[in-house]
């Protein structure tokens, strides 16, 4: 049996035991080692990897509603998507949402997630008021905001033990339809202006065509919206197209993608336009297709994210995309955001700045590349999403997370070191 | 809105369809032997789809009850889903005849005596469906699994009279066919993972299947013609097989 991450790289063989409850959890933990939470398999590197898996997607009860507050409580596995498709009818959305809706509470919790809204919301953790925590040694523990317990566990890649249920408080939404505005830049210089100037907005996330050169580096497609006001709920998923099988290797290549790019970027009206969009295609473009991770080819890929502090960003991000245009390796996917103040967990991934993230086919020279760009974002004092790793250094990962010793502490003291491992923090040393 | 019966509301496969019916705005009978083992998913189901879900107790190898049971029900359901089921492993059910008696009780007499009740119901009222989930197994007998194919055979047979019976009343009734299930009944196999499905893929065919009328569902549909090629392989040859 072998479960992998959405970058399909590396592929790990793995026993894995579904979680029903906890006494039989307790068991499976006191009798192995090197053991890991994986929900649905939507983080892209080897965070939720090792020989032992506990599955956490079928624990996934939802418990009680409580509308006053707007606070739901829901078992572990459940997704993301599931809560959109029973509150969203109801007037209640997600307060924060990532990239995909295809990912387990469990899963939002242990990445602390942020979504297009950072800058105003917060990562996830914002908007978890307690959850529980089962431990190694069988103990489960109530988390509530502030605890040492509940700062590590949001964005702790699930090695503080299993989390179990959660309470969340959700936000009232009178519309399932997005007033979007997109803004068409030139180059990286009018693409800050533009986050600058629409960042009272909640909803921001931009598209940049990395394979720009010269005067052209940084030209973006921004988009920028909020909620509608017109009472449409109604609000059902269309059906999803489906890729059946992985594309061959050489289907992705530097033409292939810069006839995207150019496609994408030139659909686009110049200027100022407005559209009004449902919130699949606003928060969740590639859950539209299955599988999307197959069109990189069996080999897989993987996905580089970095933060760099504000006053940093620009100079950083024309280092950054200098050398991806020059190296002609490049992505489809290449999403800039701006972000908001830290929260206080220790691993958390946001800081006040902007973020870049990228996809790479596992391929002959990317590694390399990857280990030119982690130079420069350790030089402009950014850091790397775990969520999203699979390959950085021990030594690039410490430098950009200063709480890492709380967080290793912390392990020590409940030996979760003793039992919690995965591929990555193995690597890590976490 | 209109109620649907599940017979055997424990199951992985009956928990999903339950999910399903819900989310499309069905009101829900969950029943199971001892239904304070079905709360948690009644809860589930409330938060989630906001429906009314009643549980009702009933045993399927408790024939007498049935007639009372469901006269008792206030509002009568729109549609009946069969998932109640049990499989023993078939060395033990050679050995020994309660574990024969029990799988060809619960997932075939049992049938019979609680859907003879709901078939005379829905033709009187000439409206409804019927829907029983019964199994590839049943298409042929293998030396692995004889005992429980066997009585997913007749089941399969009793609904396609069913259905012959009740189509100029109006009724539907849809035949279930599921290959491997990803549930607690094959945990610890090891299934080809190509054709092995999740209980909520199996109940999402269930209720597409079921809302357009369809007659027979294998799911994953591969089953069919694997099924197809089973069932004629001569018997010949087939006696000297190990599949």
């Amino acid at each position: 049996m072998s479960l992998n991450s959405w970058g399909m790289y590396p592929q790990i063989d793995n026993k894995k035991i579904t979680l029903k409850t906890p006494k039989q959890i307790k068991a499976f933990i006191d009798a192995n080692k090197e053991i890991i939470p994986y929900g649905n398999g939507r983080s892209y590197g080897d965070s939720a990897l090792n020989t032992n898996i506990i599955y956490t997607k079928p624990y996934n009860s939802f418990l009680s509603f409580d509308d006053k507050k707007g606070i739901l409580h829901i078992q572990t596995g459940v997704l993301l998507s599931e809560i959109i498709e029973s509150y969203l009818p109801r007037g209640w959305f997600l307060k924060v949402t990532p990239g995909t809706k295809l990912i387990t509470i469990g899963g939002a919790i242990a990445s602390d997630i942020h979504g297009k809204n950072h800058h105003v919301e917060g990562c996830f953790s914002e908007c978890v008021e307690e959850f529980k925590l089962q431990l190694p040694s069988g103990e489960i523990k109530s988390c509530k905001k502030g605890d040492e317990l509940f700062l590590a566990t949001c964005g702790g890649m699930g090695l503080t033990g299993v989390i179990l249920d959660a309470k969340i408080s959700l936000k009232k939404v009178s519309s399932q339809f997005i007033n979007q505005t997109t803004i068409k830049t030139k180059n990286l210089q009018e693409t800050f202006e533009a986050f600058e100037e629409y960042k009272e907005l909640p909803y921001s996330v931009a598209w940049i065509d990395c394979l720009a050169s010269g005067e052209n580096i940084g030209k973006c497609l921004l988009m920028v919206g909020d909620f509608c006001d017109d009472g449409k709920l109604k609000y059902k998923e269309k059906n999803r197209l489906n890729i059946p099988f992985n594309f061959p290797s050489f289907a992705l290549n530097n033409l292939s993608v810069r006839a995207f790019n150019w496609l994408y970027y030139n659909k686009a009206p110049n200027g100022v336009s407005k559209q009004k969009v449902g919130i699949d295609s606003f928060f969740y473009p590639l859950d539209s297709i299955k599988n999307w991770n197959r069109i990189y080819g069996k080999n897989g890929f993987t996905q580089y994210q970095f933060i760099l502090p504000k006053e940093k960003s620009y100079d950083g991000l024309k280092e950054i995309l200098q050398t991806i245009s020059g190296s002609g390796k490049g992505s489809f996917l290449a999403v800039l955001k701006l972000y908001g103040k830290a929260n206080k967990n220790y691993l958390s991934f946001p800081k006040e700045g902007y973020s870049l993230a990228l996809d790479f086919k596992i391929e002959d020279g990317v590694f390399e590349l990857l280990d030119a760009l982690d130079k420069i974002v350790l030089k402009y004092e950014g850091r790397i999403y775990l969520t999203k790793d699979v390959r950085v250094s021990k030594d690039t990962f410490e430098t950009g997370y200063e709480d890492i010793e709380i967080f290793r502490n912390l392990r020590k003291k409940y030996k979760m070191d003793e039992k919690f491992n995965s591929v990555q923090s193995k690597r890590l040393g976490l | 809105m209109s109620y649907v019966f599940i017979v055997g509301a424990k199951s992985d496969i009956a928990k999903e369809v339950a999910r399903v019916y819900a989310k499309n705005g069905y009101n829900l009978y969950l029943s199971a032997r001892d239904t304070s083992e079905l709360e948690e998913l009644a809860t589930d189901i409330q938060v989630r789809s906001g429906v009314e879900v009643k549980l009702v107790e009933l045993d399927v190898t408790k024939y007498k009850t049935h007639e009372k049971i469901y006269e008792d029900l206030e509002e009568k359901p729109l549609g009946v889903i069969y998932v109640a089921g049990f499989m023993a492993d078939q060395d033990e059910a050679q050995e020994d005849w309660s574990k024969s008696l029990n799988t060809i009780n619960v997932n075939y007499t049992g049938a019979v005596s609680f859907l003879n009740i709901v078939a005379n119901d829905f033709e009187k009222q000439r409206r409804g469906f019927i829907v029983g989930v019964s199994s590839v197994a049943g298409d042929r007998g293998r030396k692995t699994n004889y005992i429980y194919g066997s009585a997913k055979a007749a089941f399969s047979t009793y609904l396609s009279g069913m259905r012959n019976r009740l189509h100029e009343a109006g009724v539907s009734v849809l035949t279930v066919k599921p290959g491997f299930v990803a549930t607690k009944m094959t945990e610890g196999l090891d299934l080809p993972e190509k054709l092995t499905a999740q209980p909520q893929e199996v109940a999402d065919d269930i209720f597409s299947a079921q809302q357009s009328g369809h007659n027979t569902l294998y799911t994953k549909w591969m089953w069919r013609y694997i099924m197809l090629i089973i069932k004629h392989i001569p018997e010949f040859i087939f006696k000297k097989m190990s599949i």
